[in-house]
């Protein structure tokens, strides 16, 4: 900012030597009052007439924002324009570069750059990363690892937190390091800011190398559900550390606030949830402002949590999880793939502006600098992590159908990045710790080295260990006609067994689902509507509007394969005359729907989504009329055949006529002989 | 009950459990919970099995049903079905839904899809001819939908001629106007389900239960 007034200045000195009017430093509807000599003849004599005025103070807030944004977004464009440098090196490494960059420019130039404020980061930064990673979870992978992912999660987390907290605490106390000063509730408030895994950084490394869905939903759901440990284990070691002694009654507080923290945040994800579904079910007639709903009462659900004490981000994904299904059965087209590139822009944005941020806190925060200390929380933040990983696996697999390989349990270990929620709640300590620089410097160092050394090489190890990767693969019906034929069956066979299995809950939570619940979050009569319909109806609309912007049938339906290859139907024999009429009528309707739709006027606040289905009974149109041309052309090739046919038995039967009356003739010759 | 557990018995669990792969406790388990729905009888009828509450809701239950009694699926090489099946012929049927085990050889596991796979298929080709037809297809979505009322049977037939026409797509490529296809052979099958993970999805935990009271224990 200051860096902007200097510029302005600068350019007021060129152009008051070139002899313009210009005014500066004075906002414009203010009186000017601080100018000194030259008021006091205002009166008297008459200043020019300001042309060109500059007034930055007015817009200087909101200009530096936009202008970061823009930055950001300008340093993401460059790296995709180089191609060989984005398939090596991760983005968000690239991105703390810059960062570092820009924080060494501004640090140059003499003014102290902007560190990464806690605030900015908890409210705007991180909700719309987790938003969008919440609305669209993976819900079948989560549901069906949810076991594994809390034990990860919770269990992994605790352990992380004791045995690094614990094992500094034990090398503080050896003299030659010099930080005897540092008691065991510091240690263990350190080790568990640093012990989470960050969403954001397993995102945005993720994102590139598309590891098979077990793993990606395992670290990610894992990095997801240790917010609530994280925000327990914070506050405890906070407060504890003021107060310097912990009873065994705080202990059990602390496990006590942890279920209040974690279902709590759930339930309030869930009420705004349900809020938004319901309300929903009533926006058919101002289809512009629905994308709005989902995104406010998402924002509200995790600000309502964070007032409380309660996890934000679990509130969050529980939010995003219960209203989608609802939602997404109310809303029209467009405002689905609103919602869906509204939150991947902002999560976008966030997840630049953070790592770029990251970089910049880098250089200008105030930095203690301990070898030892730094050193070894890094080396044990590896080994804790990989000793965790490991004995957990070793307990879960007893539990498994599915086992974790070694290969998987090599990739949770080494996937467990930190990132900028452990630098933001390290920001937060306030100052009276007297070793909050000393933690700053160690946590920057924790997140260069996972972000930097295993981001940059996760990706050759998963090719050189042959770790299954994502399998690409289209939304098709038959997969999903299976899937229900599945579930029905092993529901099923677990009923013939007699044991009451995951199927058979998730049956019952099923239909208690259709019975009760859609009932009210629905509009319309689409309650009733069957999950494999509402899939039909979604794939026949998305080929349908491929066909219309592209112009003919998509590449996945060859043109040569159609229904006459599957179920030859005796076609009637049409005759010219009504074949015709047939294409006349057929032509009609399409001038008349075109001529309907360019008729209609277009509003700001209506949004036409009977546009949508005209382009639908349009395209169905032509595909009718595509059809008919198919099966007129075969009947054509058929009725051609048949004729030669008939022309030939014809001649077959004059001849077989000729034989039969020489035959009678020969009989009648033989007997009358 | 506990009567039936005589030395013979055990010997005969054990022959079964080493052709089946199941463990001798998943066996005696069930054992228990075929002789439930048998009333004690040697062999189990349909009417048995239509007898159990857990499948009144289930929109594919004469499918299910039929897939015990199908001798396709009883690792014989016979078509057609029985009227009546014994604790062996259960224990067969159940195999198919034994979870892969750990260490598979890729073509263990290939074998295993396959035997999953075809268990599936036998379900659709009700007419035991080795292939799945449009009647037979459109059949298996009618029945899936039967629980939707009106809008579900309008759909079905275009679901399951879009479905056909998906399965012609993928595995014929062109075909002229004249050519009929005839239906989904076993191959096709295993073509367009190529990315469903069948070995690791169709599986049932057998439960180490307590069939007086049908609660659910530790899995073994």
């Amino acid at each position: 900012g200051d860096f902007f007034l200097m510029l302005i200045r600068f350019l007021r000195f060129v152009f008051v030597g070139i002899g313009l009017p210009i005014e500066a430093s004075a906002p414009a509807y203010q009186s000017h009052g601080t100018e000194g000599s030259h008021l006091t003849n205002i009166t008297n004599t008459k200043k020019a007439f300001p042309v060109l005025a500059v007034n930055y103070e007015h817009v200087r807030k909101p200009f530096e924002i936009a202008l970061w944004i823009l930055l950001a977004l300008l340093m993401k464009l460059g790296f995709h324009l180089i191609p060989r440098l984005s398939a090596v090196v991760p983005e968000s490494c690239l991105l703390i570069v810059v960062g570092l960059l820009v924080g060494g420019l501004i640090k140059v130039i003499g003014e102290e750059p902007p560190v990464l404020d806690s605030q900015l980061f908890f409210l705007c930064l991180l909700p719309p990363i987790i938003l969008d990673a919440g609305y669209f979870l993976p819900i079948r992978p989560f549901t069906e690892n949810v076991g594994t992912i809390l034990v990860f999660a919770v269990i992994g987390t605790l352990w992380n937190a004791f045995f690094m907290g614990g094992l500094l605490y034990a090398l503080c106390q050896i003299e030659s390091v010099g930080l005897s000063g540092v008691d065991l509730l510091a240690c263990l408030l350190f080790g568990s800011i640093v012990s989470a895994v960050d969403p954001v950084a397993v995102l945005a490394v993720f994102e590139e190398i598309h590891i098979n869905e077990l793993v990606h939903i395992l670290v990610f759901g894992e990095s997801l559900l240790n917010d609530a440990v994280t925000v327990v284990l914070y506050n405890l070691f906070e407060e504890f550390s003021k107060v310097g002694t912990v009873t065994v009654l705080d202990v059990f507080l602390g496990v006590v606030c942890f279920f209040v923290v974690s279902l709590g945040g759930v339930l309030v994800g869930a009420i705004y949830g349900f809020l938004a579904a319901f309300t929903s079910r009533f926006t058919s007639h101002t289809r512009v402002i629905e994308p709005l709903f989902v995104f406010l009462y998402s924002y509200m659900a995790y600000l309502s949590s964070e007032m409380f004490h309660l996890s934000g981000i679990m509130a969050l994904i529980a939010c995003g999880v219960v209203m989608r299904p609802y939602v997404e059965a109310n809303i029209s087209h467009k405002s689905y793939t609103t919602i869906k590139y509204f939150l991947k822009m902002w999560s976008s944005v966030s997840e630049t502006l953070i790592f770029i941020f990251l970089g910049v806190s880098t250089v200008a925060g105030p930095h203690a600098w301990n070898w030892t200390f730094v050193i070894t929380t890094v080396i044990l933040c590896l080994v804790s992590r990989v000793l965790g990983v490991i004995g957990l696996t070793f307990i879960i697999n007893k539990f498994r159908i599915v086992k974790l390989t070694k290969k998987d349990q090599f990739i949770v270990a080494y996937g467990g990045l930190r990132g900028a929620i452990a630098f933001s709640l390290g920001y937060l300590l306030s100052n009276s710790h007297q070793m909050r620089n000393l933690f700053l410097t160690a946590i920057i160092t924790v997140i260069f080295f996972t972000v930097f050394v295993q981001g940059m090489t996760i990706r050759p190890l998963v090719e050189l260990l042959a770790v299954k990767k994502k399998k690409e693969s289209k939304p098709s019906i038959n997969e999903e006609i299976h899937t229900e034929f599945l579930d029905h069956l092993l529901t099923g066979v677990e009923g013939v067994c007699g044991h009451y299995g995951h199927y058979h809950w998730k049956e019952k939570l099923n239909r208690f689902n259709k019975t009760y619940v859609k009932r009210w979050l629905i509009a319309g009569e689409n309650f009733k509507e069957p999950e494999l319909i509402a899939f039909y109806r979604k794939m026949e609309l998305k080929q349908a509007i491929m066909m219309v912007e592209s112009g003919q049938l998509p590449s996945v339906l060859p043109s040569t394969i159609s229904m006459q290859n599957i179920q030859p139907r005796a076609i009637p024999r049409v005759s010219k005359k009504r074949e015709e009429e047939i294409r006349r009528i057929l032509r009609a309707n399409l001038q008349n729907n075109k001529q309907k739709m360019r008729s209609r006027s277009y509003s700001r606040h209506t949004l036409f989504d009977a546009d949508e289905e005209d382009d639908v009974s349009e395209v169905r149109l032509r595909k009718t009329k595509m059809e008919m041309e198919r099966r007129v052309s075969v009947m054509e090739r058929r009725v051609s055949v048949m004729e030669r046919r008939v022309s030939v038995m014809e001649r077959e039967g004059r001849w077989r006529g000729r034989v039969s009356v020489m035959e009678r003739e020969g009989k009648c010759d033989g007997e009358g002989g | 009950m506990g009567a039936s557990q005589s030395a013979g018995t055990e010997h005969e669990f054990q022959d079964l459990a080493d052709r089946t792969g199941f463990s001798l406790e998943q066996i005696g388990n069930i054992n228990k919970r075929f002789r439930q729905l048998s009333n004690n009888e040697e062999t189990l009828s349909r009417e048995d099995l239509a007898s159990i509450p857990a499948l009144d809701n289930n929109p594919i239950r004469a499918q299910i049903i039929n897939a015990f009694f199908d001798k396709r699926n009883l690792h014989q090489n016979e078509t057609g079905t029985v009227q009546e099946i014994g604790f062996e012929e259960f224990l067969m049927v159940m195999t198919h839904f034994r979870p892969a085990a750990m260490g598979l050889t890729e073509e263990e596991r290939e074998n295993l899809r396959r035997e999953k796979l075809r268990f599936l298929f036998n379900m659709h080709d009700t007419d035991s001819d080795g292939t799945i037809n449009l009647e037979e297809y459109r059949r298996v979505v009618e029945e899936l939908l039967s629980k939707a009322g009106t809008i579900g049977q309008e759909t079905a037939k275009a679901i399951a001629d879009a479905a056909m026409l998906e399965v012609a797509s993928t595995t014929r490529g062109k075909m002229e106007p004249d050519e009929f296809y005839e239906g989904i052979t076993f191959e096709n099958f295993l073509q367009i389900l190529n990315t469903f993970d069948i070995e690791t999805r169709m599986h049932v935990r057998f439960l180490h239960m307590d069939t007086a009271t049908l609660r659910c224990g530790k899995s073994k």
